[in-house]
């Protein structure tokens, strides 16, 4: 049976906090699109496709931070066994799909006209290609046992092999030769952006991580609303 | 223009060609709008549906409540009754 370890506190802070994270990413979002859209200048190589850049690359850093911290959770789970933390993962691995997913499709929107190809299997595409599939493989083995604790521990130990994924994304484009070009915001040396380009990418980004805090806070409630019709289920079957 | 773009109030229709890169631009923000709002969507949906199932479910426990203080109560506890001893039998 499940024991929760505060769900009573949860409910209060996702309360507290979803009106915020909501109107928030409204916001951002907003003057995001207008600076992706409007406020800011096509590049002098790529014109305006650089504008998918604010979509692409907000999308991709999702897909890796939303996975990074389901693995964390899953360690929280196995280790302390912490019912929130299980139903956390549960909860953000369609998001991280639908990230991932968005960076994959924009992704190959901006090769046709910028490489010439939709797609190619060099290291940064293929190692995405498999993040994908660790969302969708998560999400399928969750929910592929009667018991839901077992599948909650045997998606934990996928998500905490595959983390080894994350990193691989991250320095694939300085491994191998491929045709993305490496980092050019996250760098020890500061970002190689130019400003005007910069402002809308950091505002779609906080866009996208406030989305994600209020689907995430939404899918858990109904997580938790899960759980308490299964658990008065069992209970009145079992009087 | 915040950054000087150039023309300050660019046509509709050249802000919608994207300089020739429409077929790419835009179905990049459609298909990222699609994804984030069909996941709000199918998340807030089996949000309600699960609250009303388990209001539903609540709503047909107060019988046992009031078997729990008062078990002398015996038509209180008869809606959960049946179920009771089938599996209590089987």
């Amino acid at each position: 049976m499940h024991r929760f370890a505060n769900p009573a506190r949860f409910q209060r802070l996702a309360t507290a906090i979803l009106p915020w994270s909501a109107g928030a990413t409204v916001v951002l979002l907003v003057v995001g699109l207008y600076f992706s859209l409007f406020a800011s200048p096509p590049d002098y190589q790529q014109g305006d496709t650089v504008r998918i850049m604010y979509i692409h690359v907000p999308a991709a850093w999702m897909s890796l931070f939303v996975y990074t911290n389901m693995a964390i959770a899953a360690a929280c789970g196995l280790v302390w066994k912490h019912p929130l933390a299980d139903l956390f993962a549960k909860a953000a691995a369609p998001v991280g799909a639908g990230f991932t997913a968005i960076c994959l499709i924009t992704g190959s929107l901006w090769g046709a006209p910028m490489w010439g190809t939709w797609w190619v299997w060099d290291a940064r595409l293929t190692s995405v290609l498999i993040l994908f599939f660790l969302y969708l493989g998560y999400m399928a083995l969750v929910n592929a046992f009667d018991d839901p604790q077992r599948g909650m521990r045997a998606g934990n130990v996928l998500l905490l092999v595959g983390i080894v994924n994350v990193p691989i994304i991250k320095f694939s484009v300085e491994w191998w030769n491929t045709l993305h070009q490496p980092a050019s915001v996250m760098r020890m040396d500061g970002p190689t952006v130019a400003a005007p380009m910069l402002v809308p990418l950091l505002i779609m980004a906080v866009a996208f991580t406030l989305y994600f805090v209020t689907v995430v806070l939404l899918r858990l409630r109904a997580e938790i609303v899960q759980r308490r019709i299964q658990t008065m289920r069992l209970t009145q079957a079992a009087e | 223009m915040l950054f000087g773009t150039g023309e300050p109030f660019l046509p509709m229709s050249e802000f919608l060609a994207m300089g020739g890169y429409a077929a790419f631009v835009w179905p990049s923000y459609g298909v990222a709008a699609l994804i984030m709002v069909g996941l709000l969507a199918a998340t807030l949906k089996s949000l309600r549906s699960g609250e009303a199932t388990l209001r539903a479910l609540e709503g047909s426990r107060p019988a046992r409540r009031r078997r729990d203080r008062a078990p002398a109560s015996a038509s209180a506890s008869a809606v959960n009754a049946p179920a009771v001893s089938e599996v209590r039998e089987g």
